[in-house]
């Protein structure tokens, strides 16, 4: 009787976090934005390889991957995850101070986090930036 | 008949000694994705410099470095991300599907950082 109580047994209690009782502030839009960005950069993981594995079995098949990434849906596509990149790069900096006790108060917190949001603008920006001008350059 | 409770049972089953490796593989990873990741979008972004087709790619990872540090992003990247999956599907996935979807996530990411690994080594050698 003990051993069937644990799992089914136990009333239907809420289950921590409620988000949704919660007014939006900027830690904790930040800290789901983290999630999210790499939830979608595991689509952009799984574009590389395709990107990789296309180019691996040759020309024919790399010309596929070259239309995708070259039309308006992949160049979408491709900011969106730029931005994310840098975003959780960022943002994953911040975690790994975190991690070292650094930076907890509530001031670095919110000071760290406003940088981090500018930070991943601004590299996104400089990234295609650069290399738009580069390409019309070249 | 157990007289304890389903908590005190689990307070003493105590350490099973592996409880820290899935957040210490997380940051050694995510440590070395700092500079192979900024290093990867430069390396990206040559390429598309270089012409932005197959020969520019395969230039770029013929040189021995280019190819041994993409198969460490790709290694980092791909455990970083089952971990990281991991931790999203045990949070808010519950029931039968959690554990669908916990063993799709360790498989998919083994079989794509697999493929993307192996690609990288067969354009290095032989392009």
């Amino acid at each position: 009787m003990a051993e069937q109580s644990s799992g089914s047994g136990a009333r239907a209690r809420p289950i921590s976090p409620h988000l949704s009782v919660y007014r939006p502030q900027l830690t904790s839009v930040l800290s789901i934005l983290h999630r999210m960005t790499g939830v979608i950069l595991a689509s952009g993981a799984a574009m590389l390889c395709a990107w990789l594995l296309s180019a691996a079995a040759g020309e024919r098949y790399y010309a596929w991957t070259e239309w995708f990434l070259t039309s308006w849906l992949g160049y979408a596509l491709l900011a969106a995850w730029s931005w994310c990149l840098f975003y959780h790069l960022c943002n994953g900096i911040r975690h790994l101070f975190w991690d070292m006790g650094q930076g907890l108060s509530l001031r670095a917190t919110y000071a760290s986090g406003a940088a981090v949001v500018v930070a991943s603008f601004m590299l996104t920006g400089l990234s295609w930036g650069l290399g738009l001008a580069c390409n019309l350059a070249g | 008949m157990a007289l304890q409770t389903p908590l005190a049972k689990v307070r003493h089953l105590g350490s099973a000694k592996e409880g820290v490796n899935h957040w210490w593989g997380q940051r050694l990873t995510a440590i070395l994705l700092v500079p192979l990741s900024l290093w990867f979008v430069g390396s990206l972004w040559s390429i598309v410099v270089g012409g932005a087709d197959r020969d520019a790619l395969v230039d770029w990872l013929s040189g021995p470095v280019a190819a041994v540090l993409m198969l460490l992003f790709l290694g980092a990247t791909f455990y970083h991300l089952k971990l990281g999956l991991q931790v999203v599907i045990e949070d808010y996935v519950h029931g039968r599907c959690k554990w669908a979807l916990l063993i799709l996530n360790a498989l998919l990411c083994l079989v794509l950082g697999l493929a993307a690994l192996y690609s990288v080594i067969v354009i290095a050698i032989g392009g």
